[in-house]
């Protein structure tokens, strides 16, 4: 049986206090990684852990790591906190109830990489999330844990809060940066990429919430510990977010690689009022929808590429027999062409272009013209895109159009719905 | 908000600028044209520059709005849940007015969101600084009375 690593502490009374956490082993990673281990140590660590980036792309961390200069640069670390894809839910609990477990996390990355100066950035309408954050770290700065000599060692870490302000792009590294930096959230061409040239174009290391959660279980029972969790490529606990028609939704703790289904049936309830499936979105908005056959999937990184979709954020919608997938494909490019920042043509443009038809096809104006040319957009956009939300948004709508070709056809045939 | 996490300085002035037009909001309940001068002023900025940056994020508004901003998720998995516009419409018939407006009174104001990150336990919206969850109307009849409405 599985145990909750990332969540052990979530359920205790008080979880978000230093008193909680310093009693359930915390900061212990961190007096290890400072007094028993070199930065350089530390970065084999997390390589031989094999830890892979829980902000939606799966970048192996100690890579990312390795890249960030060795020399005696300015360096900065930004907590991404920006969670915003529709479905993901796990880091806005993170912080809320573990906040000091992502703290821990982020001293020992910033050590191991040389940065004296972290960044929280946090999604603004994450309120209770920014008072978590600001008395934990102000906590951390009590107990020396931030600070000047942190633990008696020469290493030296401030961390401030910055609070984003409404838009979905900035959780996108370069755009984040540029919002830290007092600017309108635009992102910037990569290459360079922020471990280059990030803030105040310094080598800049930005992790995500969940990832760095991991960081202190990786330094406390070390990377075989770790590495035996989950699959060869995919190692670790995730926090699989499930939502949509199942009877318990909620966050799941469990290793990669466990299969949808399971997630689905043994752990969320299955479906609510005993309905069937017909969808699912297994890893965020912005990934392509897999059908009730491939419920078998293992949900790692490399099994769901193979299945022609992604892990993402880990956030699983379900959709039921009675749920209309034109509508699912509308309501996904409404979002995306709602946070198009507009800065490049195909996106901006393309996006309400997208939206348009498929709002025509739901009310049953739609011709198969319109399918046509919905699928002509999405090869507009994939790949000309200045950054990854034009991706983002044609892998949903191309895959609805896909797999459930059907009930497009009955839309225009019929001037109505399949299901309504 | 609280501005007593800023224990040091910023590395450079104008990463200050959200925080600015935060308490600014804050201050007047929207970004006055005053305010936006005032700002400029002390960032060594043209208002031009401050306000073009401050359009970019949704949480700015130009516009006053009531003592209330009720933001309703519009997002899949609160849909799915029975949420969305089954909340909206609900709330429009109640309180009156629709998306973006804001009641006679200067009581509530009525928007939507986009995902919350709370879809574990949608249908979800929240007002002001809190996030209200697992929403039903009876729920929100009692927020809303709680709050001095109707
Ligand atoms: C449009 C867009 C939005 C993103 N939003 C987030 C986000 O809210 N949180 C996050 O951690 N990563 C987000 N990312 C990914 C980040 O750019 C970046 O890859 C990530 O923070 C790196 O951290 P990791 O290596 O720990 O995953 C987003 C990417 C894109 C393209
Ligand atoms: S792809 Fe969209 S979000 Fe990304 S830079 Fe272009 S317009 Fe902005
Ligand atoms: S969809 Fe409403 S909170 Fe996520």
């Amino acid at each position: 049986m599985f145990e909750p690593t990332l969540l052990k502490r979530a359920s205790l009374p008080n979880s978000e206090t230093i008193g909680v956490y310093l009693e359930t082993g915390g900061y212990e990673a961190l007096e290890k990684a400072l007094h028993e281990h070199s930065p350089a140590d530390l970065i084999d660590m997390v390589k031989a852990s094999r830890l892979r980036g829980r902000g939606g792309a799966g970048f192996p961390s100690g890579l990312k790591w390795g890249f960030m200069p060795q020399d005696g640069t300015s360096k900065y670390l930004c907590v991404n906190t920006d969670e915003g894809e529709p479905g993901t839910f796990k880091d806005r609990e993170l912080i809320e109830r573990d906040p000091h477990q992502i703290i821990e996390g982020a001293i020992i990355a910033a050590y191991a990489v040389g940065a004296n100066r972290a960044f929280v950035y946090i999604r603004g309408e994450f309120f209770l999330g920014v008072k978590r954050w600001i008395k934990a770290i102000a906590d951390a700065y009590e107990h020396g844990y931030l600070g000047e000599n942190i633990l008696d060692s020469d290493f030296s870490l401030d961390m401030t809060v910055h609070r984003g302000a409404g838009a979905y792009i900035c959780g996108e590294e370069t755009a984040m940066i540029e919002s830290l930096e007092g600017r309108r959230g635009e992102p910037r061409l990569k290459p360079p990429f922020p471990a280059q040239k990030g803030f105040l174009d310094q080598p800049t290391l930005v992790h995500n919430v969940e990832t760095l959660a991991n960081v202190p279980h990786i330094v406390r029972r070390g990377p075989d510990w770790y590495a035996s969790i989950g699959t060869e490529k995919s190692t670790g606990p995730k926090l699989f977010c499930v939502s949509g028609h199942v009877a318990r939704p909620g966050i799941y703790e469990l290793p990669l690689g466990t299969p949808l289904r399971e997630i689905i049936y043994d752990h969320a309830g299955g479906l609510a009022g005993g309905k069937k499936i017909k969808a699912v979105i297994p890893g965020g908005a912005s990934t392509p929808l897999l059908t009730a056959k491939e419920l078998d999937v293992q949900m790692d990184f490399e099994s769901l590429a193979e299945a022609g979709s992604a892990l993402g954020t880990g956030a699983i919608v379900v959709l039921n027999e009675d749920t209309c997938m034109v509508d699912v494909a509308r309501r996904t490019a409404r979002f995306f062409a709602h946070e198009s920042c507009g800065l490049c043509t195909p996106c901006r443009v393309g996006s309400q272009s997208i939206l348009r038809l498929l709002e025509r096809i739901e009310r049953g104006d739609g011709t198969y013209r319109d399918v046509d040319q919905l699928l002509s957009l999405c090869d507009g956009i994939e790949g000309h895109t200045f950054c990854p939300l034009g991706d983002a948004l044609v892998a949903p709508v191309r895959s609805s159009v896909e797999r459930f070709g059907d009930e497009y056809e009955y839309h225009i045939e019929h001037k109505q719905c399949l299901v309504a | 908000m609280d501005v007593g996490y800023f224990v040091k300085e910023d590395p450079v002035q104008r990463s200050m600028l959200l925080t600015a037009l935060f308490m600014a909001q804050e201050q007047h309940g929207h970004l006055t044209p005053e305010a936006i001068e005032r700002i400029a002023d002390r960032f060594g900025m043209r208002p031009g520059e401050v306000y073009e940056t401050a359009t970019f994020y949704s949480m700015y508004r130009e516009e006053p709005v009531g003592r209330y901003v009720i933001q309703v998720c519009e997002g899949l998995s609160c849909h799915l849940a029975g949420g969305a516009e089954a909340i909206l419409d609900y709330l429009q018939g109640k309180l009156h007015i629709a998306p973006g407006e804001t009641t006679p009174d200067g009581l509530f104001t009525l928007r939507t969101v986009q995902c919350l990150a709370a879809c574990g336990s949608s249908p979800a919206m929240r007002i002001n600084d809190t996030l209200y969850t697992d929403l039903t109307t009876d729920r929100i009849d009692m927020i809303l009375d709680q709050l001095g409405g109707e």
